[in-house]
């Protein structure tokens, strides 16, 4: 009997290293064969600890388990789902990016080749550079992390730019409240990002990348550093990558803390070893970045979407999505939600239903409102916005951003002046302090929020003007994004700034 | 966490063995504080001579991030969520729970020197929370009990 009990963080803090236990102590104690694989999320976060059992007759799932509930999982008496491919939460998506995670063992090579891995970078080993640069742009596909930037034209520039040592960098410092996808890839199904690096380096005529993984993710970082391992020592990474006679290798690198270094060029500081500070572009990273040289920077999921690309081909992918918005999204459900998780879609599902129908409203039971979408520097979306489609542009015209598609869901009980307030605090904290509207700002913002709070009337013209010279005199987008919590907080829940209203009155 | 002494010997082969890396400051200090659980100010100067860089700039490098304590923690360190996904499911609550039941502010450490809290901005828990970590062990769907008794263990 095979038993696949997961080693995702998640998981893992809902009791999932004690049900593993209890399993392999229930097994040796009744004499079974069991295995025990620990595989990645499904996704379904409120199913967790989510366990499989392959009695040789596929796979069925049960959870959330606990270890009282063990002696019955291995009875075959325990009540369970049926197969994770018919609960109507798995089986809405359309599973590109995370196609394998929690499907195989993360670190297990042949498991990852005989669920469709290393075809894609087979098929590019065989390539020119500018044929696979051609194919990344022809898929649509761009940038998970935030800004949503093309990430052929990017990988273009890099490609072009003459230089001895070009670099690719890889963003998992995922540090957006409501964001687990990155987390969620890396300790699920590592050899994609790897394979997705191999290939971008192909591309580009990179010889070397970096993981940078924030620190907070302990088991990212270690099966991420495990994989690497496990790549090189199969031939994956290495002088000869896959027998294609070119090479790329990589490491993984840990940050310390910073908000702030998810920020590309504050990254590549705090990759070099220097304080986290933003750097001013140009120059851009794609012609000066790592140590001064051609460096592509992606998001994990950015990259981890590449080999799917090449496996399939840039038409299947591109043939996903709405209007300029191509492939897949990876919405991250969180907060009071009855179903939170990860849910791979194309482009184009509308808010309210990702909220209503797949998320299940919230876990109190109690009305919806307010979305906060893309992390502490997305706009709090107010429910008349339900209808905005998930797609880059729709949601900048809806006054939004998708960011990197989390979507944290309050209930009625939501005080959005103390979310506004928290928005500026959170940016006086992580400001690296290289621009005054951002560094003085984000505290002024607090003291006028405190003011308005307190009833002076003219306090939110106040905060409106210093949002305004934020967005206007911030060097990044934690001081240029701050106001969009904060503005979508007063204008659309006016009744949470009550006292102002009252006074102005 | 069993944490030694800092010796003079141990920084220098802390340094010597990360020299190598491209950009090797943050593999150092992360050594560093993993051997003796701060970066102790002995440590500065040796950096800067060993990578040829003024004390200043290493001491501002430290002082710029989170992570890099100057003063030991306490023996266990506790880190609670204070994100929005965790807000939205009462983290607020929690976290004051927990520092009342340890009469201590966030960043403190107990008078014993038990127990260290630190707040997190998340943990990627954001569909389980509100998140907490202890040491390296993650709570999901946490309360103040289960925090405690893990930090107590
Ligand atoms: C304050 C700030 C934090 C950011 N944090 C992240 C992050 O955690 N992960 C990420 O991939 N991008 C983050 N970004 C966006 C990156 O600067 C950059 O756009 C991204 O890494 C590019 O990769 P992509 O094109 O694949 O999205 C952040 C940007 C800012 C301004
Ligand atoms: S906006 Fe803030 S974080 Fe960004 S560069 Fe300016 S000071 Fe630094
Ligand atoms: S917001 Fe608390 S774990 Fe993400």
């Amino acid at each position: 009997m095979k038993v696949y009990v997961p080693l995702d963080s998640a998981a893992r803090a809902l009791g999932a290293d004690a049900v593993a236990a209890a399993i392999r102590a229930e097994a040796d104690r009744r004499g079974i064969d069991v295995t025990i694989v620990r595989n990645g999320s499904r996704g379904m976060v409120w199913l967790e600890p989510l366990v499989e059992v392959d009695r040789g007759d596929g796979r069925a799932a049960y959870g959330p388990v606990t270890a009282a509930d063990v002696p019955a999982l291995l009875d075959g008496t325990l009540k369970g789902h049926g197969r994770v491919e018919d609960i109507p939460f798995f089986a809405r998506q359309t599973r590109l990016t995370f196609q394998r995670c929690g499907l195989v063992d993360p670190t297990d090579l042949d498991d990852y080749a005989a669920h469709g891995g290393l075809a894609g970078l087979r098929r590019a080993a065989a390539m020119s550079g500018p044929e696979i640069v051609a194919e990344v742009t022809a898929s649509g596909l761009r940038g998970r992390g935030g800004a949503g930037f093309p990430t052929g034209i990017k990988w273009k520039t890099v490609q072009q730019a003459a230089a001895d040592r070009k670099y690719i960098v890889c963003n998992a410092d995922e540090g957006d409240s409501g964001t687990f996808a990155d987390r969620m890839l890396m300790e699920g199904d590592p050899f994609s990002l790897i394979e997705g690096m191999a290939i971008a380096g192909l591309g580009v005529g990179a010889t070397r990348g970096y993981v940078y993984i924030r620190s907070e993710y302990p088991v990212a970082i270690a099966v991420m550093r495990e994989a690497v391992a496990v790549a090189r020592r199969r031939g994956v990474l290495g002088p000869d990558v896959v027998g294609s006679g070119r090479a790329f290798d990589m490491e993984v690198r840990v940050g310390a803390g910073a908000y702030v270094c998810g920020e590309e060029t504050s990254l590549l500081n705090s990759l070099e070893g220097k304080r986290g500070t933003v750097r001013a572009k140009p120059p851009l990273p794609a012609l000066e970045g790592f140590l001064g040289c051609p460096t592509v920077v992606n998001n994990v999921i950015s990259l981890a979407t590449v080999p799917v690309i090449f496996e399939k081909g840039a038409a299947h992918y591109e043939a996903f999505g709405l209007g300029r918005s191509r492939g897949t999204v990876t919405l991250q459900i969180a907060g009071n939600v009855k179903r939170g998780g990860l849910f791979e879609t194309a482009f184009g599902m509308t808010l309210g239903e990702a909220v209503e129908e797949i998320a299940g409203g919230t876990a109190s039971g109690r009305p919806v409102k307010a979305v906060q979408v893309g992390g502490p520097l997305g706009a709090y979306m107010p429910r008349d916005r339900f209808d905005t489609p998930l797609g880059y542009e729709d949601f900048d015209a809806a006054g939004g951003l998708i960011g990197h598609a989390g979507l944290v869901v309050f209930d009625d009980t939501a005080d959005m002046l103390k979310l506004a307030r928290f928005a500026m605090e959170f940016c006086a904290v992580e400001s690296c302090g290289k621009c005054t509207p951002c560094r003085i700002g984000a505290v002024r913002g607090v003291e006028t929020i405190d003011r308005i709070a307190a009833g002076d009337p003219r306090a939110a013209a106040l905060l409106t003007d210093l949002c305004e010279t934020m967005k206007d005199g911030s060097l990044c987008a934690l001081g240029g994004f701050t106001p969009y919590p904060v503005m979508s907080a007063l204008t659309h829940f006016p009744a949470d700034f009550a006292t102002m209203k009252e006074a102005a009155e | 966490m069993p944490v030694a002494s800092p010796t003079l010997d141990t920084i220098r082969a802390i340094v010597a063995e990360h020299r190598h890396l491209e950009g090797p400051m943050l593999p150092i200090l992360h050594a560093i504080q993993e051997a003796f659980g701060r970066i102790p100010a002995e440590a500065v100067p040796a950096i800067a001579e060993a990578l040829n860089l003024g004390k200043a700039e290493v001491h501002g490098v430290v002082s710029f991030y989170h992570d890099f304590r100057e003063a030991p923690a306490g023996r266990r360190v506790i880190k609670l969520c204070r994100a929005e996904a965790c807000q939205a499911v009462g983290s607020e609550a929690l976290s004051e729970r927990v520092l009342a039941r340890l009469g201590i502010d966030w960043h403190g450490t107990t008078a014993d020197g038990a127990v260290t809290i630190e707040p997190v901005y998340c943990l990627g828990l954001c569909a389980c929370g509100p998140a907490a970590m202890v040491d390296d062990t993650l709570i999901g769907r946490a309360d103040a009990e289960r925090v405690l008794a893990e930090a107590a263990a």
